[in-house]
């Protein structure tokens, strides 16, 4: 070949290098953890063949059961509602604290986030376990832990809703002679009623979710007969409640698609 | 007031004002519906703030000790370590899937194949998915690694393959008129235009995985939340909160990176 001929590299060789490490490093952390955890792989050939056990037993669901778990799903919606209601609640006041314009101080504001970031980074199953030694077992302590959860989501995104509104609107408000509260209903509210809505109907699709394992650590809802089930080996019921779980997720996946549609 | 003074009305979504009152007040009954029926009286709930104060006064200061601090430690290594090898698998995974699952590449039944699984993948909690997963290989980490693989292909097919119809066809054409061989039209049609949305998803879920791994333990699929839940049942509430801060450190390591890392390719 002519010393003239010349190639064409996608990236140069700093970031050739960055890139060959970057592989390195996801590798070698991948076979150190796998190496970590010490499970023999004979352990990994049998999961095809387990699955596929648990699967024939499955099948055919036991259709006959479905009467059994009506009230146990009518609990799960209810808790989910409750939940998101209660959220809502107590995610205003966080949000309004958590957003930079609306705060009252540096020190709330901090709260405001402190708040946000402790429920979003606990799960409802362990907020769950906390609120049925509150609470005692049953859908109450559900509903509870569905709502703390919740408030770090809805708080979060809500302040970022109302970091962005039009403050001008909040001073005409306000210089008419309005107080805080209605300074709140007529400057702020009407800005982020549509996002209010929108994020909550968001949030009660994902609760309905969240809500169907409260019943493992004794929250009630759906959880408590799959839990049973499950270790009653009745693996036809086991198929029958995930038939139906996955029925009504769709279904309020949908309802809240479509409620936000109309509200965008 | 005069017959001709007109008042202004705030419009409404609902069209009519008597539709929206409707729909306000069968919420309204909903929920009321739903107080009654989870026992949510106001005695109860008193009684419950007085024994969470007593809760909160029981989980302060966090202690361990040094034998229960070591246990956090290495279950907590063991939890990460989950979470980054599912992580893998579960990426390695979901492309072929996403691939799959893209309107404008793959065939109609296969759409819907895969549509149908991401559906089904998305519609279970981490938790029921790993109680089954457990009954089938037992307790451990391994449990844990295939319940975390089976939501990450949920989550990364469904936004890797709504990324995949998304790409400007234009340049796909452009490739193939070169005359590249459909694998080719894949590598350098399609792959350069999903690239940095993949490093971002990547990132996104290692960070949500990280999250999901610190609870699978509760019902006995590896990790921190063995612990958890141990320490609860023995009602040892200072040592239960110590797993909860560190459970919250690591989770707001974990979203640290991965914004820091998202914010710098995207």
């Amino acid at each position: 070949m002519s010393g003239e001929t010349r190639s064409w590299e996608r990236f140069d060789r700093r970031r050739r290098l960055g890139r060959s490490i970057g592989w390195l490093v996801a590798l070698v952390v991948f076979v150190g953890s796998w190496q970590f955890l010490d499970m023999d792989l004979v352990a990994a050939e049998t999961v095809p063949r387990e699955v596929n056990d648990l699967l024939t037993r499955m099948y055919p669901p036991d259709v006959a059961y479905a009467g059994d778990i009506v009230a146990p799903l009518i609990e799960t919606l209810h808790i989910a509602a409750l939940g998101t209601a209660g959220a809502l609640v107590l995610a205003v006041p966080v949000a309004l604290l958590a957003a930079e314009n609306t705060t009252p101080n540096r020190a709330t504001y901090w709260l405001g986030k402190v708040i946000v970031t402790v429920s979003r980074s606990v799960n409802t199953i362990i907020w769950a376990l906390v609120f049925v030694v509150v609470f005692g077992s049953g859908p109450l302590a559900g509903a509870v832990a569905i709502a703390f959860r919740s408030v770090g989501f809805l708080g979060k995104l809500l302040g970022e809703e109302i970091e962005e509104i039009d403050f001008g609107q909040v001073e005409a408000v306000r210089a008419a002679g309005a107080s805080p509260v209605q300074t709140l209903l007529y400057g702020i509210l009407p800005q982020v009623k549509p996002a209010l809505v929108g994020l909550s109907v968001y949030r009660w699709d994902i609760n309905v979710r969240d809500s169907t394992i409260l019943g493992f650590v004794g929250a009630g809802g759906i959880g408590v007969q799959l839990f049973r089930a499950v270790n009653a080996f009745a693996w036809g019921s086991v198929a029958t409640i995930l038939l139906v779980i996955l029925g009504v997720v769709i279904a309020s996946e949908v309802i809240s698609a479509y409620a936000r549609g109309l509200v965008r | 007031m005069a017959a001709g003074e007109r008042t202004w009305q705030r419009p409404s979504v609902f069209g009519r004002r008597e539709i929206k009152w409707g729909v306000y007040a069968a919420v309204v009954a909903f929920f009321a519906w739903s107080a009654l029926g989870i026992g949510a009286d106001p005695s109860r709930i008193v009684r419950g703030l007085g024994r969470g104060v007593t809760l909160l006064g029981d989980f302060f200061p966090p202690d361990a000790t040094p034998r229960q601090a070591q246990r956090i430690v290495d279950k907590m290594i063991e939890s990460v370590a989950m979470a980054m090898v599912a992580t893998v698998t579960g990426i390695a995974l979901s492309v072929p899937i996403a691939f799959m699952a893209a309107e404008n590449l793959s065939p109609t039944p296969l759409y819907y194949l895969n549509r149908g699984f991401i559906s089904i993948s998305r519609a279970f909690n981490a938790i029921i998915v790993a109680i089954l997963v457990v009954k089938a290989v037992g307790l451990g980490p391994l449990a844990g690694i295939v319940t975390i693989t089976f939501k990450t292909v949920g989550f990364f097919s469904k936004l890797l393959a709504e990324d995949i119809e998304d790409i400007d066809g234009g340049s796909v054409d452009a490739v193939r008129a070169a005359g590249a061989s459909p694998l080719q039209t894949l590598l350098y049609g399609v792959v350069p235009q999903i690239v940095p949305r993949f490093a971002g998803l990547s990132v996104y879920r290692w960070d949500i995985n990280i999250r999901t791994s610190t609870v699978v333990g509760i019902v006995g699929a590896g990790g921190i939340g063995s612990v958890l839940l141990t320490a609860f049942n023995r009602y040892d509430y200072q040592y239960v909160s110590a797993i909860l801060l560190a459970i919250v450190l690591v989770v707001l390591v974990a979203e640290g990176v991965s914004a820091v890392v998202r914010r710098r390719y995207q």
